[in-house]
């Protein structure tokens, strides 16, 4: 394995986590809701899985375990500010505070313990394609599902009647309601897509990047989704495109201190926000493209009149 | 609307905070740890030694732990409400809760703090460490004899005196068996973060070191180890669970005895301020067994630690350069304690520049 690929592989397990993560947020967000709970539905996910796992002996079931913990969490979200129309930005933190604490609970008898890594899965013929292959056909379920997803997303926002209509709820709720969408339900929906993306983004971190369970192991990696979903313009592609960036300046950083170039590491470690940000910014500089990508009823509480 | 998310935050906020007993009459020791009771590493070995005094001294004493408080303005709170809430001795584990440890016991004159890796004391705050460059020592010793590449891995946390002091004591241990030892360090600026350490630990073997020491918390780089076929050595607990094959051996923190011995003296009204820096010979700290090695590297680890107990060998004994070529320690000079403790150079034979 030559030292390029062994990079690019561990940017990959970097990156992925984010992607989901980001990609699910996106979503909830383009029907106007901001969840702030990201991270404490991921790290939801993480303790779920993980005990999961451990219970069952089977990670598969561990990963539908986040799934539904994450969308199940993403509920209560959805209760409180959709139902209830609570305030999305102080709902969402308090979603996060929640999650670190009872993911703490959850996961305590079984700190410290080593799992078994997801195993990948190896698609035949193309895994043996040189460089490419080992790189991107023999890897674990859950990096083919988030490159599946964003796609999948990529084209229900922009190629289906139903991606229209959540587009149109984002922009103008009223207006949506008027012409008979149904906000709230579709709102939840969204709401439960974005947290069952977290909870897989989750379960990927504790059965793939590090296989153990450890309270807080989400350490801000759902806030910096958050961002990525600002920064990418609410545009699928433009997500994978700066999680993987995030993730490629991120090791390649780890690996620039290893070869003893000189930098301070405190800039090093400060290099992957700046140069996501650089070039998401310089990517969507075009204001009128990007005003009409926001969904300008983002945070905005609905409630419809019967 | 607002009480729903009230008690929602005011619940997250009680989850993180555990009462062991409540009887009136007992004296009330409180811990306050940077990362989590079961990280399996730091955070976990203060844990261990909260327990230990519950076993000793349970019939007198109670406990109360706050974990997961995040160095910085947080911290503050979290001491203040320790000192509030009845504590008579808090015992601050972390180095970056110094600050805070000063200002809140300047509110409570009558509460007694220690603060564990610091070097800020007051009449009523003690600082309290172990000399963890004696285990650091022996690592060096066993990795340059372990090594095949002549390279070892070191992740870092933060460029603080304890972690350089680390640092410069495994090499000068390596170097002891092999004068050309090589390190490459990576510092990644967290104590606890198993992804960004995993991902350290693989940049570190892809660039082939072939044994692996870190100084942050979790278990993630033993683990990386052990899935690359490498050696390394745990932080703070026995992580052997981790890597059965990969080990090599840990520093185990054992700070029970010293929480016992301390807690006494609040009991007794004898306690005073103080700065302690116990090593091997205290039991402080002991090593997890050698493993996963040949008998005669095994041999020459436990002679090293026998030597490093009984005096007969300081880690950081002359001749000594700094990494820039001046001479630090003389043929037989042994480095004095506030060196140590404010430590911001490397000694030769480390290429990296240290971080300011």
């Amino acid at each position: 394995m030559g030292m390029l690929e062994a990079i690019l592989l561990t940017v990959i397990t970097a990156a992925t986590p984010l992607v989901l993560a980001s990609i699910g947020e996106l979503v909830t967000e383009r029907t106007g809701v901001l969840n702030l709970g990201v991270e404490g539905m991921m790290v939801m996910g993480a303790a779920l899985a993980f005990s999961a796992t451990q219970l069952t002996g089977s990670p598969y079931l561990g990963i539908l375990a986040g799934i539904a913990g994450g969308a199940l969490f993403s509920l209560l979200f959805g209760f409180l500010t959709l139902t209830l129309v609570a305030n999305q930005v102080a709902t969402g933190l308090a979603l996060t505070i929640l999650g670190l604490g009872v993911s703490g609970q959850i996961g305590e008898p079984y700190a410290g313990m080593s799992g078994a890594k997801l195993q990948p899965i190896e698609i035949p013929v193309l895994a043996e394609i040189p460089f490419i292959g080992p790189l991107l056909f023999r890897q674990d379920i859950i990096f083919y599902l988030s490159i599946a997803i964003v796609a999948g997303v990529n084209w229900f926002l922009f190629r289906t009647r139903a991606g229209l209509k959540v587009r149109a709820i984002g922009d103008n709720h009223a207006s949506a309601h008027a012409l008979g969408i149904h906000v709230i339900r579709t709102r939840y929906l969204a709401v439960m897509f974005g947290g069952a993306c977290a909870g897989l983004a989750g379960a990927q971190l504790s059965l793939v990047y590090t296989p153990q369970w450890v309270e807080n192991m989400s350490a801000g990696r759902g806030w910096i989704a958050l961002a990525l979903v600002v920064f990418a313009s609410w545009r699928p592609w433009r997500v994978l495109l700066g999680g993987y960036l995030f993730g490629a300046v991120s090791i390649s950083q780890l690996h620039a201190q290893a070869f003893g170039i000189g930098i301070p590491s405190q800039f090093l470690s400060a290099l992957p926000y700046a140069a996501t940000v650089v070039v998401l910014i310089l990517i969507s500089h075009n204001r009128r493209t990007t005003l009409i990508n926001t969904p300008a009823s983002l945070g905005k509480p609905f409630v419809p009149d019967r | 609307m607002k009480k729903i998310i009230l008690a929602l935050a005011t619940s997250a906020a009680v989850l993180g905070f555990s009462v062991a007993a409540s009887a009136q009459d007992k004296t009330k020791i409180c811990f306050i740890y940077v990362g989590s009771k079961t990280d399996g590493g730091y955070s976990e070995g203060h844990d261990r030694g909260r327990q230990d005094l519950e076993k000793a001294l349970g019939d007198k004493i109670e406990t109360a732990y706050l974990e997961n408080v995040p160095e910085g303005p947080d911290a503050e709170r979290a001491v203040e409400r320790m000192a509030r809430s009845g504590c008579a001795l808090v015992f601050t584990t972390s180095f970056g809760f110094m600050d805070a440890t000063i200002k809140v016991a300047q509110k409570f004159p009558d509460v007694k703090f220690e603060h564990a890796t610091g070097f800020k004391s007051a009449e009523n705050v003690a600082t309290y460490n172990a000399r963890f460059y004696e285990g650091r020592y022996i690592q060096g010793v066993i990795a340059a004899k372990m090594s095949k590449t002549g390279v070892a891995g070191y992740i870092a946390s933060f460029p603080i005196p304890e972690v350089v002091m680390g640092i410069n004591a495994f090499m000068l241990g390596a170097q002891s068996v092999n004068p050309d030892f090589k390190l490459k360090i990576v510092w990644a600026n967290t104590w606890a973060d198993p992804g960004k350490e995993a991902d350290a630990a693989k940049a570190l073997a892809d660039q082939g070191v072939d044994i692996l020491t870190q100084h942050t918390d979790s278990t993630a780089p033993m683990q990386v180890a052990a899935e690359r076929g490498i050696h390394a050595f745990g932080q703070a607990s026995d992580m052997i669970a981790a890597g059965p094959k990969t080990q090599l051996t840990s520093i185990v923190d054992t700070w029970g005895a010293y929480y016992i011995k301390r807690t006494q003296a609040v009991l007794d009204g004898t306690w005073k301020t103080g700065q302690i820096w116990d090593g091997l010979k205290d039991g402080i700290l002991t090593m997890a067994p050698y493993t996963n090695m040949p008998d005669d590297v095994k041999k020459l680890a436990e002679e090293t630690e026998a030597k490093i107990r009984s005096g007969e060998l300081h880690p950081f004994t002359g001749p000594v350069k700094k990494q820039d070529g001046s001479e630090w320690l003389a043929d037989g000079q042994v480095s004095d304690d506030g060196t140590l403790l404010g430590m911001n150079f490397y000694v030769a034979g480390i290429d990296d520049k240290l971080p300011q």
